[in-house]
């Protein structure tokens, strides 16, 4: 946002103004924090993280995208987790998870809470499909049948 | 009568009913506390004052009912909170241990100095790490223990006269702590502006953490 503002002022230059819009959009994955990264995987499986758990403040944000004091904790946390304590993927959702409950996954479990959101499109997909028939087959029912038509024919006909 | 006149009233009467279910459902803001039910995380924390740094861990929150209170002296709903604290720690024998969450602990020493110390000792959180492991998301945050160490109980928000009342008076008798029914008449000082009314959802100490 900050970097956007700054840009305002130099729009006559578009290359500049092409040049720092592309510098704010690369610092857009992770707007204040720089963390050391041993090798490119390791990053790699950071930015993964960070942008697949959610922030736990912010509803729908995820952690990489929310400026957040406990988004930039639980950064810092899953930096630590998977640098310093050599954690796999699953091991530091697990261990967030532990923590801070089903809501940092973005992947809620099918439990009877949660039931009617995984069941209900499926419901309503088959409510509608059970509509679609129903109509079908009145509007079939309303067709004339062989013996009408031909009657209507003829009286047209002789109109 | 044409029952497909009133297919679009009935259709807007459950879309109605709906909202007006879902917009009384508990707030979005409010997470479920992962830990109620677990015991509380291993972890290791100095002293706010006192301890020579000798490092505090989870073996010295157990043996009796304990209070653990998250709390900052930037967090102005703390402050709300913290004469509910000194009142629970005058009426109660129940140990509260404070966790000094991302703060200057020259300001917090301050405020103990300044406001009264409700805590049996207090654990400093400069970077939010402990925090991290207790899966706090932002102060004031309260768990309630049992002498074993496990979470009974997680309050996010300030506790209120309300909220010790309903949530963790009982828990407390529960846990064998005498706690009276009608918990000591509360003092007539600027303390009572602070108070939630009974009826009132907490919902609101939330939006100022």
């Amino acid at each position: 946002m900050v970097k956007q503002q700054r840009v305002k002022g130099v729009c006559a230059r578009p290359a500049l103004w092409l040049l720092l819009l592309g510098a704010g959009l690369a610092a857009g994955a992770s707007p204040v924090d720089v963390y050391d990264f041993p090798d490119a995987a390791t990053e790699a499986r950071y930015r993964a993280l960070v942008a697949e758990l959610r922030c736990p403040k912010c509803l729908n944000t995820n952690l990489a995208g929310s400026d957040a004091p406990i988004a930039q904790d639980l950064r810092a946390a899953v930096h630590r987790l998977i640098i310093q304590e050599g954690l796999a993927d699953q091991q530091v959702r697990d261990y967030l998870q532990a923590r801070y409950g089903d809501f940092i996954l973005y992947d809620p479990p099918v439990t009877g809470a949660t039931l009617f959101l995984w069941a209900g499109p499926i419901l309503f997909a088959g409510i509608g499909l059970g509509l679609i028939a129903v109509r079908m087959r009145r509007q079939q029912r309303a067709r004339l049948s062989d013996a009408d038509q031909a009657q209507l024919r003829r009286i047209l006909d002789e109109a | 009568m044409r029952p497909a006149l009133f297919t679009p009233l009935v259709v807007f009467l459950v879309i109605l009913l709906l909202g007006y279910i879902g917009f009384q459902l508990e707030d979005p803001h409010r997470l479920p506390s992962a830990l109620v039910g677990k015991p509380f995380p291993d972890f290791a924390a100095q002293r706010l004052e006192g301890g020579d740094g000798a490092l505090v861990g989870r073996e010295d929150l157990l043996g009796s009912p304990t209070l653990v209170n998250v709390w900052a002296t930037w967090c102005p709903t703390c402050r709300a909170e913290h004469e509910e604290l000194l009142r629970i720690r005058a009426s109660a024998p129940v140990r509260i241990i404070g966790v000094n969450y991302k703060d200057d602990p020259a300001k917090a020493r301050r405020w103990l100095r300044d406001y009264g110390d409700p805590y049996e000792f207090n654990l400093v959180d400069p970077d939010g790490a402990l925090g991290v492991e207790l899966g706090v998301y932002g102060a004031p945050e309260t768990f309630l223990l049992n002498a074993a160490g496990e979470v009974v109980f997680k309050q996010v928000g300030a506790i209120t006269e309300s909220v010790w009342r309903r949530e963790l008076a009982p828990r407390l008798a529960a846990l064998g702590v005498a706690v009276s029914a009608a918990p000591n008449a509360r003092p007539a000082d600027a303390s009572a502006a602070f108070s939630a009314t009974p009826a009132a959802p907490q919902q609101s100490d939330v939006g100022s953490r």
